[in-house]
């Protein structure tokens, strides 16, 4: 499969994440957005490993050109994971404080 | 066509549109199971890539505990569609805007790159994302990351215990 059809996937479904995160107010949403932003990453460096693995394993079959990338992918879930505990942490608070989820309510900073 | 040809056709599909309906769907939850079949077109697409781990820690920790986490969160907060606030219209068509103008960079920035013209990704075969060969250069090319994102979860653990601390 050429390697421009997965770019062209994870630019969509990166840019699907960005829209969402400027045209919700729901604090929840916006972060399963950036969620949706790190596994378009996570599909691209996949596609990118296996592109590189492709020639070396022609070459010599117990190559282990392009493993990076996959366990590039392995550190960003873990990292992913937990940001996100921290993350719903920090929701639930602000939540117990102003009883909404609205992200326009966090605006005490700019004044 | 071959199989994986459709295969991949089919996964993309499936994970755009489930993208498109987690922003279009007003109700939380609804937007969450969304998210799941992302998550689970983007697994195919790691089973099709033969990044088998990849796709089982994918589907494990994603849809399996990140999304359960989420679940649980909004139902505590008893949020659904009467109580998500709207931005106005003119807002929300800056943003589609904005992102459709990031987008049609980004894909004329591939149209016009010389070095990806003729590049394929291997499918279905190739052995870099079996769990043997994966555990072998994570335990011994990269035990000191391995050993840090530990510590890392440690952090995030007792930090998430003291920020959900009433006081």
């Amino acid at each position: 499969m050429p390697i421009q059809y997965y770019i062209a996937l994870a630019a969509c479904l990166f840019c699907i994440g960005i829209i969402g995160v400027l045209t919700r107010r729901n604090a929840i949403i916006i972060f399963m957005c950036i969620e949706l932003m790190l596994n378009a990453t996570n599909l691209l460096l996949v596609a990118f490993s296996k592109m590189y693995h492709g020639p070396a394993f022609a070459a010599d079959a117990t190559s282990t050109a392009g493993i990076d990338g996959q366990l590039f992918v392995f550190f960003i879930m873990v990292v992913a994971a937990a940001e996100v505990s921290v993350g719903l942490a920090i929701i639930v608070m602000m939540y117990r404080n102003v009883h909404s989820v609205d992200i326009n309510f966090l605006n005490r900073l700019k004044n | 066509m071959g199989i994986t040809t459709i295969l991949f056709w089919f996964l993309s599909a499936l994970a755009l549109l489930s993208a498109i309906m987690v922003l279009a769907s007003k109700n939380p939850i609804h937007s969450i199971l969304w998210l799941i079949a992302v998550f689970f077109a983007i697994s195919g697409h790691y089973i099709l890539l033969n990044a088998q781990f990849l796709a089982i820690v994918n589907l494990i920790v994603y849809a399996g505990a990140i999304m359960v986490l989420f679940l649980f969160v909004i139902m505590l907060m008893n949020l659904n569609s009467h109580t998500e606030p709207q931005k106005n219209i003119w807002m929300k068509l800056a943003g589609v805007i904005s992102g459709g103008i990031l987008f049609t960079i980004l894909i004329s920035v591939i149209r016009s790159s010389a070095d990806m013209v003729n590049r394929t990704a291997q499918l279905k075969e190739g052995n870099i994302g079996l769990i043997n060969t994966l555990g072998k250069v994570l335990f011994s090319d990269y035990v000191i990351p391995f050993e840090i994102s530990s510590v890392l979860f440690l952090s995030a653990m007792v930090g998430a215990v003291v920020i959900g601390k009433k006081n």
